[in-house]
């Protein structure tokens, strides 16, 4: 390893650093503003170098890792979105659990391990991520203990974590039992000189759809999502929905698109089931939902289907389209559950659909700011939603998938009506009761920032995309 | 620039009313009306300042084509030419009625109400002009969720499931316009290499009939339901009736309007072929949609539910004109388009005004009002004898034109269509005979019109009467516009310039 790879690792080392400088950093005083701005800043200065220097010092690092446009575009969001949780996390911890500081340690681990998986090229950095990720959730989601849902989440999480991971295990050590490789590339060249595919890689690539299936959530293995959703606290949540998610995402369409996965029809085909199951399952079980943590649980759960259509489209435009769309759906649930964070007390979060009845006529801001990400999930114009809906549409048209295609547009309908619900109790005339005690201002000031900036940023991208879609365009 | 102006105004407007409705309702109404009331201006001034008919070379009275998205050949295109021109001044007309209705109606969250309103007539009028798809999409979404809140806030006792049932139903058929709108840019994009949503760039688009009859398709898909013909029409009902008298007044003025709208400038113009091919059955629906609306109308006890099917049927005569693909036919849609949004918005005024006096909208249940309403009982008969086509108000002529234009086109239909005027003759006495004649068995408190009603009722009035007897300066608004449209469709026989728009100079 040279001076170079070293540079080019720099990302990953501050985040750990980070993380070691919170340990030394409580081990010395409890401090739940420090560690805090501690995490803030090397998440920010780990932004900034990755934009001023991995930006144009793409570079492979061999045999694990790969800093190119694609994964420099993926580490940074998922930065950004590690940024707003943290940001959110603050007002919502400080009035709840008297140990919160562990929390900033775990949750940039988890931001380390999914920018691993987003740049790896490897099985071996493929699972040493995805384990990264996986071991930090399980004590994130059962992070507020005494909470009785929250420990039954945990429990659900790692047991079906782990259990996706031996099955992700397992189908690796299938194929590098049948082809000998365990890197992206020489799968692709084994696939390229070998016409006939052997059942053995067959059920090795099944293996690892499956256990890559458990982490997307996406129908049959999606069982999981609503309940870690519940139980897990909004701001851990908002973390699964975006950073896990869309880390597992980034790899599933390197992994692809290096073994040229879009040749192996049954793939393909599996896939196109998955996505199809996930769109119509995930949007009927959410319209039946009262809980807005599960039903949004469901949603994200239809939205991963609709991020498959633009990931089997493959091809730039997909691959564009899946970038945009991630960027859309992490602005829109970050909104979501930073909202929903807010409006949490000590006891229990905001989740029932009754306690958002009248909110816009109590706190309208806010109730705006939530509808409009509501809107931006069921993809209506002048918001990012629509614009990502739109571009994953364009990459099914272009490639002619229109069975998928008209899934996504029946689905969005159905979407819809559930979202809108939301929205009409929002604007119900009804009085809620619930208030929640007030903590010092300088909190709320962050959280409205936060909101705002999410809310500025969802209109702006549905309103005005070009940048964005250069952006995306040129690090492709 | 004057087109984005006048949205640009619309948009500006609801935010600002919105805003100062916190402090004062009734400052918030006046920027409402300032706001229509300045658009009405400028457009007024347009159609004064240009005389559409004696250029026929020079169709676009405005034009503006500004970069959006470039990455995808998406443009803020809007253009104006004589058939836009005459929808955005029945947007503006109809917007200013609007807000003097909701004025005394409408006590509850003021602002956001006004605020919804002004950007409904912003999607709206954003339809009317666009030269782009992405952007009509985009327009034509716009105008959907401001009336979603219209009806679902202030609506009736059954706003819920009316408001659900008009979003979805639209949405759904909104989604099938979005795919064949990219089907479209895709077919354009791989065969010139150029990719973009601009109207005029893919007019000319070569295609497979295959190809070009399942595109039309996503597009007939949204603007039939819009307009709408039956067997899509379930959700009109619904919606017409639990909405405010606002809501309805738009949702039948101008909202029907861009589903007809959408079919002379889209559906037909970027799909010939295919348009002719389903011409017959275009008129078929049409007029299934006439008998059908009128005997549903006939059958309602509900007032505002009676009108909303007088809609589905007089919406039937321009689907009937439209795939007649005449000349004349399609003055007579134009025309039928602006006299229907005037008396049928105008029976929703009356509507809503018994309805704020006695709390029903039961017909059974009033009788014999002539006595203690003169005004208000003359005013209906007007609109009552227009719904039913008599001559000398608007919606004869425009009637008249249809069946004209599409005799050449299908005999058969156009006399079964003719004798939808005899059952609409039938069901518009009623209204007249149930809520004015009769035996007044009732106590209600019953004052006539006040002068607000009056303020926009009166103009209406007299807006049909002069449509009736002066139709040549809309006739020649539209020429240029209705005859490019009509030039498309060579493969059907088109007759002489229409009676009217040769003779009809005399008439001024």
């Amino acid at each position: 390893m040279n001076k170079t790879d070293l540079l080019s690792l720099i990302p990953l080392w501050i985040l750990s650093s980070a993380a070691i400088l919170n340990f030394f950093s409580i081990s010395i005083r409890r401090n739940h503003k420090v560690i805090f701005i501690i995490t803030l800043v090397s998440l920010l200065v780990d932004f900034i170098f990755l934009t001023s220097y991995s930006f144009h010092h793409q570079q492979a690092i061999e045999p694990l890792l790969v800093i190119d446009g694609f994964g420099v575009f993926n580490i940074g969001l998922i930065l950004l979105t590690t940024l707003l949780v943290v940001m959110m996390s603050y007002a919502y911890f400080e009035q709840r659990e008297e140990r919160k500081e562990e929390y900033y340690i775990l949750i940039i681990l988890a931001a380390l391990g999914s920018c691993i998986l987003v740049i790896s090229k490897h099985f071996a950095s493929l699972f040493l991520g995805l384990e990264i990720l996986s071991v930090s959730l399980y004590a994130l989601i059962a992070y507020l203990r005494k909470r009785e849902r929250s420990d039954e989440a945990g429990i659900k999480y790692l047991i079906l974590a782990a259990f996706s991971s031996a099955f992700l295990l397992f189908g690796m050590a299938l194929l590098y039992a049948a082809t000998g490789t365990m890197s992206f590339q020489g799968l692709a060249d084994w696939l390229a000189s070998n016409r006939e595919v052997s059942p053995l890689v067959w059920c090795g690539f099944g293996m690892f759809t499956v256990g890559v299936g458990f982490k997307l959530g996406v129908v049959p293995f999606h069982m999981w999502t609503p309940d870690v959703y519940e139980g897990a606290p909004a701001p851990v949540t908002a973390f699964i929905a975006t950073v896990s998610k869309g880390g597992m995402i980034a790899l599933l369409v390197r992994f692809f698109t290096m073994v040229q996965g879009h040749q192996l029809t049954l793939l393909v085909t599996v896939f196109t089931v998955l996505a199809v199951a996930s769109m119509f399952v995930g949007n009927f079980l959410a319209l039946r939902q009262s809980n807005v943590k599960r039903l949004l649980a469901y949603s994200s759960i239809a939205h991963v289907g609709y991020l498959l259509v633009a990931f089997l489209a493959g091809g730039e435009l997909g691959t564009q389209a899946i970038s945009f769309y991630l960027v859309a759906y992490f602005i829109t649930t970050l909104g979501a559950f930073g909202i929903m964070a807010t409006l949490s007390d000590k006891e229990r979060d905001a989740e029932e659909l009754e306690d958002y009845r009248g909110l816009l006529w109590r706190r309208p801001l806010t109730a705006i700011i939530f509808s409009a990400m509501l809107l931006s999930l069921a993809g209506i114009p002048m918001t990012a939603g629509f614009i990502g809906k739109f571009y994953v549409i364009a990459a099914g048209v272009r490639t002619s998938h229109w069975f998928l295609v008209f899934a996504l547009a029946i689905n969005s309908v159905i979407g819809l009506y559930y979202y809108i619900r939301i929205i009409a109790v929002m604007f119900d005339q009804g009085q809620s009761v619930r208030t929640s005690e007030a903590l010092h201002p300088l909190v709320y000031i962050m959280s409205s920032f936060t909101m705002a900036l999410l809310g500025l940023m969802l209109i702006w991208l549905g309103v005005h995309p070009e940048e964005m879609l250069t952006l995306i365009r040129n690090t492709l | 620039m004057i087109l984005l102006w006048m949205i640009f105004i619309l948009m500006a407007g609801g935010i600002l009313a919105g805003i100062v409705a916190a402090w004062s309702t009734v400052a918030c109404r006046v920027i409402a009306l300032v706001s229509i009331t300045l658009d009405m201006v400028l457009i007024t001034g347009v159609w004064m300042g240009q005389d559409v008919s004696t250029a026929p070379g020079t169709t676009w009275i405005a034009d503006l084509n500004l970069p959006w998205i470039p990455s995808f050949g998406i443009s803020f295109h809007l253009a104006l030419d004589g058939l836009s021109l005459l929808m955005l001044a029945l947007t503006f007309f109809l917007g200013i009625f609007a807000v003097l209705l909701s004025w005394k109606e409408i006590q509850y969250r003021t602002g956001f109400f006004h605020f919804n309103l002004l950007w409904v007539l912003a999607g709206i009028a954003g339809v009317f002009v666009t030269m782009d798809l992405f952007l009509l999409y985009f327009f034509w979404e716009v105008m959907l969720i401001p009336m979603y809140f219209l009806i679902g806030i202030w609506g009736h006792a059954n706003r819920q499931y009316a408001a659900y049932k008009f979003f979805i139903f639209t949405q759904a058929s909104g989604l099938l316009m979005l795919l064949a709108i990219l089907g479209l840019y895709f077919v354009h994009g791989n065969q010139t290499s150029v990719y973009t949503f601009d109207y005029f760039s893919l007019l000319e688009t070569p295609m497979s009939p295959d190809v070009a009859r399942w595109l039309m398709l996503g597009f007939l898909a949204a603007f039939l339901v819009k307009l709408p013909v039956v067997p899509f029409h379930t959700w009109l009902p619904d919606a017409h009736s639990e909405a405010p008298t606002a809501g309805s007044f738009i949702l039948a003025g101008l909202m029907l309007k861009t589903g007809a709208y959408g079919l002379i400038r889209f559906a037909l113009p970027l799909f010939p072929e295919s348009a002719v091919e389903f011409g017959p059955w275009g008129m078929l629906l049409g007029t299934v949609g006439i008998i059908y609306g009128a005997v549903q109308a006939f059958s309602q006890t509900d007032l505002k539910r009676l009108v909303a099917y007088t809609s589905v049927s007089h919406m039937g005569f321009v689907m009937l004109g439209v795939f007649a693909f005449t000349e004349m036919a399609l003055q007579g849609v134009v025309m039928q388009m602006i006299t229907h949004a005037i008396s049928t918005g105008a029976l929703f005024v009356l509507a809503g005004a018994l309805y704020e006096r006695i709390h029903t909208r039961d017909i059974l249940q009033m009788g014999g009002f002539w006595k203690r309403t003169p005004f208000m009982a003359t005013v209906s008969l007007i609109f009552v004898m227009a719904s039913l086509g008599l001559p000398g108000l608007g919606n004869f002529i425009a009637e008249f034109l249809t069946l004209m234009g599409s005799w050449s086109a299908s005999p058969v239909l156009t006399a079964i269509a003719t004798a939808g005027l005899v059952a609409a003759t039938a069901y518009s006495l009623r209204i007249m005979q149930k809520i004015f004649l009769g035996k007044d068995a009732h106590t209600h408190v019953l004052p006539d019109l006040s002068l607000r009603e009056k303020l926009v009722l009166v103009p209406m009035a007299i807006a049909i009467i002069v449509l009736g007897l002066f139709p040549q300066r809309i006739i020649d608004t539209a020429q240029t516009t209705v005859e490019k449209s009509d030039n498309n469709h060579t493969t059907t026989p088109v007759p002489a310039r229409g009676m009217l728009s040769v003779k009809g100079g005399n008439h001024e």
